[in-house]
């Protein structure tokens, strides 16, 4: 049993994006602020702190899931992957190239939760229609494109991937 | 479908992709708060007002002083000894400090600020401060707040209503008698705002030594405004330095409201010695951040019996909440040298006023002003047609200005440089595509389903002429205060002694991909390639060239701040062609720049590389010409002269460029739920020349989802007693992407002769025609007159409810 | 928006805790999935003392079929009970009703015993557990009990649920006739419905029709399908019956007009679709 008294700072220690990390935390601390803060991932972005704009998405344990909606201390143990994982040696993905293809991003201020999302969901469903794209891209909000280029590319994304598979 | 003509340019009007993609797709964009702070910076939490009206009987601080981690706690007194009330564009006595005193006018207003080791703290200890508050009946509604006896916002002004104009241009008294008919109708343009996803964020530090503050905030502009900063905080300019980041998540007008804060939280660190951080969170932004005024406007038309406007009148009553923060009332005369629109009326008189409520204050937002004029004047045309047993498309072609009256100088004084209105308008509706439309009203009538067609055409200004507020002055009041005019756009091209080309520009993005095409525009000039020219446009107003109109608003992009960096470009590069003209013996006429060479025309192989060029301007002055000063850096300063002070009978050209959008629309009304939902959806654009034609398309779609969301979702919603609905995200309904219909975006070009490069702003223009043409087709689905914005499906159904079955 | 302090506490088993909640009473709340509750405590609408995660008590993460019923245990997310093979087969009506729970983000972490313990008026999970004639599994250190769900749902945010209760399953019967249909009226994709209506087949014929928020409750009532006329007839009294509450979205009269509308139309769906 994992007891931590409201005005003790834990030692939570959990991989993120494939690294080990370990860092302190009260009980009240929320992933979103403790990703940014504490470790200095700041890719991940606040928006609403009520689990509705969708800008905080993360995996956790390979699911996207609002970091805003979430204690630091609930990822003890856990894989966390955030926006800064997708790259490779600067190299953008193929995801990422489609958003940039395709103009998916304006002010980039929703983006890295969008990617985290469509990360887990095209992990599910490689060949998504476009109403399950747009079911899912629902999850977020966006001010700046008007949605009709994140679709482009979450669809063209997904387009890649199945003709690389194609024999 | 797009009729560019084709431009003879390798990068410019190309739809290059986006430099600033790859930063922000990794996680690695730079917004305010994922900068380093120094390690003594404290975070700052608003106490707010729980109160539309009340007047404030005491403020203890004491438990929330002394609670764990907390420095201080600010109060309107420290406000009030430490600043001047800020400055207004209307000379009544209404000041506002960055905190409330004495009492508060709106929920949300802040009170107080706790500065504590960190956020959770400062909200743990803002729980703590106790404001005793004596409350007063609230005001909400514009009518009532403008009517005698009402209670006042401000009791030293006598009335909430601050200022009334009226304005005549041409004869309309003559034009109204000969009509063969007078048509009127009231529209509402409701409250909202356009939430950018990152929320206002300020650091602040304070130098004893000197005096001075230090700010990096995610403000827009316009710049305009640092010295009503300065002035609040009594310091002269350069001791307020300015600065802003390489990232801002969005803003749409939204973050010139931004300025109080700047002052509230520089005061704050004066106050307990060390930098303060400031993250406004999504409740605060909701409730007190900014707002797009709304507005009771009467319009009535002359007509004849065919539909031609002989003249318009214009009542407009707009709310803007509890102050007028500067550049308020900037929507009521924004849009005042185009008030007519797209059509061509000689006779115009407007009554302008502006009414205070306990609501948030108003502040800029994109449209500006036009989504309040078009929603009016387009339902008017719809209404003259309906009126008059007209085809609505008819009447607006009757009056649309001319193609050859281009430059065309509409009656209260706005110069539109270029447009061809009728075509646009037949090329949007041919091939088919309103045919289609009627088809699919037609069928659904057949079936027995409320189906409506709208239209609106819109004239979309770009590039404010600053002296735009002066309109509301009396010419008098004009005369003695000194004329105000003009846009000055600044942007710098240097090149360094290894030839490499960056620039900086007035113009801080907000995701408008300004880097990008400024390069694109430097690049071309220079025939060197995008990845050789470097782009910051991080704003610091110790350092920076920049004016009063630095900015990025009232789409001041295109006309503006890109044609300075295309003069500064020729400047470098005329520089260039001299040195190099020197070096190969050759004329300066002869001398081409293309693949990273500077070379001669007629002999190609006499060339140099740029940047070895570049190289002798720093390295080797005595090589060059005797009368040119030595290094690469040019300032292009681009004052266009068409932005004139208002003349003393009161016409003013209010905007640089007017680009012309025409849509229509096929809505139909859900029988189950009421929803109106948009089935087809068409918009032509001419916008001039497209400097970047996939950033144009972004911004158009951003902006029709905008005027979607205006039209059918979002609405600022205040009970009677002031108290503020819309707190969360969760009831004030941003549309995602399961709300957006499809859209069919067309585009003919009228290049500007105002501008070098001929590219009008664009990006407002769907804020202002979506809600009116929607509003329209919704008009014509349900044969109403009056239909209030928001469309909800709860509006709708009351409209249609008719007798409830009983049991 | 930061919460209030307050002690964490993750139990490995469902002793662990029930000891903790007969300990602190109303001073804990249980931490699932979170997405109702950590909102709640970012708006500091809610103080608790305690919080007691058990998303990740093992004995409480699983789906079988028990006792005629499908039962779902309280760490069960809602996209893992979407995905379940035997969703379609064994809970039809869960399986129309699930899609429209929040979104894809929410329901990765969301759980289904969550949404019945936090009985939101319009929420499509109690709204389902009602129509389908299901129980709660409650459990204390002073023992289990099960209550139906009608006697649990007690009103807006209100449960029958004691404040040492853990609401460790939920129990959905498996109904010989799969037939059911299920609609959802909101103001954009995901939002919390204005109206949602339920149905399903009984083995009589007769449709069981349930309504979530008009009323503080999900409400069920049998509808005999007479033909077009006696059934809106049955709506309509269903509808004034139920009354409706107004807020900014919807009116009362709106509200009963979506169910006069949408209740037939979703019992036409339901005795249409294949048994």
């Amino acid at each position: 049993m994992r007891r931590v008294s409201r005005a003790e700072r834990a030692d939570i220690r959990f991989t993120l994006n494939g690294r080990a990390v370990a860092a302190a935390a009260e009980p009240r601390m929320l992933l979103s602020d403790f990703l940014r803060d504490a470790l200095g991932a700041t890719g991940t972005h606040v928006g609403c702190e009520h689990g509705i704009c969708g800008c905080c998405t993360v995996l956790i344990d390979g699911a996207a899931c609002r970091a805003c909606l979430t204690f630091a201390v609930q990822v003890e143990g856990r894989t966390v992957a955030t926006v800064e994982s997708l790259a490779e040696d600067g190299k953008l993905n193929k995801l990422q190239q489609a958003f940039q293809d395709h103009h998916a991003l304006q002010c980039g201020f929703c983006t890295p939760g969008i990617l985290m999302s469509f990360t887990d969901f095209l992990g599910r469903i490689p060949d998504p229609s476009e109403s399950q794209v747009r079911d899912v891209l629902s999850g977020h909000l966006c001010r700046c494109t008007g949605y009709d280029g994140l679709i482009r590319a979450v669809l063209a994304a997904a387009r890649h991937h199945r003709d690389e598979k194609a024999p | 479908m797009d009729d560019h003509p084709a431009l003879d340019t390798r990068l410019l009007g190309k739809p290059v992709p986006r430099s600033e993609d790859r930063a922000l797709l990794m996680g690695h964009g730079r917004y305010v708060d994922d900068l380093p702070v120094s390690r003594d910076t404290l975070s700052a939490h608003v106490v707010r007002s729980p109160h539309a009206h009340a007047v404030i009987r005491g403020i203890d601080a004491t438990a929330a002083r002394a609670a764990a981690g907390v420095h201080a706690v600010i109060t309107g007194e420290d406000a009030r000894r430490l600043t001047d009330p800020f400055l207004v564009a209307v000379k009544q006595p209404l000041p506002q400090w960055a905190l409330a005193v004495g009492r508060v006018r709106y929920v949300g207003e802040p009170v107080a600020v706790v500065i504590a080791d960190d956020r959770y703290l400062a909200e743990d200890a803002a729980e703590l401060v106790t404001v005793e508050y004596e409350t007063l009946p609230a005001v909400v509604d514009p009518r009532a707040a403008a009517a005698p006896g009402a209670t006042l916002i401000h009791p030293d002004c006598g009335t909430n209503e601050v200022s009334n104009r009226h304005f005549r241009y041409g004869d309309p008294e003559s034009a109204f008698a000969r009509a063969d008919a007078r048509v009127a109708i009231t529209v509402e343009y409701p409250r909202n705002s356009f939430t950018p996803l990152e929320c206002f964020v300020v650091v602040a530090s304070h130098a004893p030594a000197d005096g001075s503050y230090d700010v990096v905030a995610n403000f827009q502009g316009p710049f305009s405004i640092h010295p009503v900063m300065a002035r609040a905080l009594r310091v002269p300019g350069p001791k307020l330095r300015l600065r802003t980041p390489a990232s801002s998540g969005g803003s749409f007008g939204i973050k010139l409201s931004i300025f109080p804060y700047i002052v509230l939280m520089a005061i704050a660190a004066r106050l307990v010695g060390r930098p303060v951080k400031w993250v406004e969170d999504r409740l605060e932004h909701l409730q007190a951040a900014s707002s797009g005024p709304n507005r009771v406007s009467t319009v009535e038309a002359a007509v004849t019996r065919d539909g031609r406007i002989l003249a318009l009148s214009y009542d407009n009553l707009e709310d803007y909440g509890a102050f007028l923060r500067a550049p308020m009332p900037g929507p009521l005369y924004r849009m005042h040298g185009a008030m007519t629109g797209a059509y061509d009326v000689a006779n115009v008189a407007v009554t302008n006023r502006c009414v205070l409520t306990n609501k948030m204050p108003a502040g800029l937002i994109r449209g500006f002003g036009g989504p309040q004029l078009y929603l009016a004047l387009e339902r008017l045309v719809h209404k003259i047609a309906v009126t008059l047993g007209l085809d609505p498309l008819a009447v607006i072609r009757r009056n649309l200005i001319p193609a050859a009256s281009f430059p065309y100088r509409a009656a209260a004084g706005g110069l539109y440089d270029s447009g061809d209105y009728a075509r646009a308008v037949d090329l949007a509706v041919g091939d088919g595509r309103l045919a289609a439309v009627q088809q699919r009203q037609a069928q659904a009538r057949a079936a027995g389903r409320r189906y409506g067609i709208g239209f609106a055409a819109v004239v979309e200004p770009g590039m404010s002429n600053m002296g735009y507020l002066s309109t509301m002055l009396t010419s008098e009041a004009r005369e003695r205060a000194g004329p105000k005019n003009g846009a000055v756009s600044l942007a710098t091209v240097a090149i360094d002694p290894l030839g490499a080309v960056s620039v900086t520009a007035d113009a801080p993005p907000q995701g408008q991909g300004h880097a990008t095409v400024l390069a694109q525009i430097v690049a071309e000039e220079l025939g060197i390639g995008l990845d050789d020219v470097a782009v910051n446009l991080e704003i610091d107003t110790a350092k920076d060239a920049w004016s009063i109109a630095a900015g990025t608003y009232s789409c001041r992009f295109s006309p503006g701040t890109a044609v300075a960096a295309h003069l500064a470009a020729r400047q470098v590069r005329a520089k260039l062609a001299s040195i190099a003209a020197n070096q190969l013996n050759v004329l300066k006429d002869d001398i081409e720049f293309a693949g990273g060479k500077i070379r001669s025309r007629s002999n190609p192989d006499n060339a140099l590389s740029f940047t070895r060029v570049a190289g002798t301007a720093h390295w080797s002055p005595v090589l060059l010409p005797s009368d040119m000063a030595p290094a690469l850096r040019e300032t292009g300063v681009w004052s266009p002269p068409e932005l004139e002070p208002p003349a003393r009978d009161d016409r003013i050209n209010t905007s640089l460029t007017y680009g012309f959008v025409f849509d229509f629309c096929g809505v139909e009304i859900d029988p189950v739920t009421c929803e109106a939902r948009v089935d087809r959806y068409v918009s032509m654009h001419d916008a001039g020349n497209l400097l970047n034609p996939l950033i144009a398309e972004g911004q158009v779609r951003g902006a029709f989802v905008q005027g979607l969301a205006a039209a059918l979702y979002e609405e600022f919603v205040y009970d009677e007693a002031g108290g503020f609905l819309s707190g969360t995200f969760a009831d004030y309904l941003v549309p995602t992407a399961s709300e957006v219909p499809p859209l069919e975006i067309l585009h003919i070009h009228s290049p500007s002769p105002f501008t070098p490069l001929g590219a009008k702003g664009l990006a407002e223009g769907n804020c202002m025609s979506v809600p009116a043409c929607i509003a329209n087709a919704i008009a014509d689905a349900l044969g109403i007159e009056t239909v209030t914005l928001p469309a909800t499906p709860r509006r709708l159904h009351a409209i249609l409810a008719g007798v409830e079955p009983p049991r | 928006m930061k919460p209030r302090p307050f002690d964490y506490l993750r139990p490995d088993t469902v002793e662990e805790a029930l000891v903790a909640l007969a300990e602190h009473g109303e001073g804990a709340r249980i931490l699932a999935g979170g997405q109702s509750l950590v909102a709640m405590l970012n708006f500091r609408l809610l103080e608790p003392l305690l919080l007691i995660d058990i998303a990740r008590i093992a004995a409480l993460d699983y789906i079988r079929v028990e006792g005629g019923a499908l039962e779902v245990g309280a760490a069960v997310t809602q996209n893992r009970l979407l995905a379940y093979p035997g969703l379609g087969s064994e809970a039809p009506l869960l399986a129309l009703a699930l899609p429209w729970v929040g979104h894809f983000q929410t329901r990765n972490r969301g759980t289904v015993c969550g949404s019945l313990a936090h009985a939101d008026p319009s929420a499509e999970i109690p709204l389902a557990l009602a129509v389908l004639g299901g129980e709660v599994v409650l459990r204390s250190v002073r023992g289990e009990r099960r209550v139906a769900a009608t006697d649990f749902q007690a009103g807006m945010l209100a449960t029958a649920r004691a404040p040492d209760e853990l609401l460790v399953a939920a129990r959905f019967p498996l109904r010989a006739d799969r037939r059911a249909a299920f609609r959802e009226t909101a103001r954009r994709h995901g939002d919390f419905a204005i109206v949602a209506v339920a149905a399903v087949v009984e083995p009589d014929g007769s449709v069981r029709l349930g309504v979530g928020g008009i009323a503080d409750r999900p409400s069920v009532r049998r509808i005999e399908p007479r033909g077009a006329a006696a059934v809106a007839a049955a709506v309509n009294d269903f509808a004034w019956d139920l009354g409706g509450y107004d807020d900014m979205h919807a009116s009362p009269r709106y509200r009963r007009d979506l169910l006069r509308r949408m209740g037939t139309a979703v019992i036409d769906e339901a005795l249409q679709c294949a048994a």
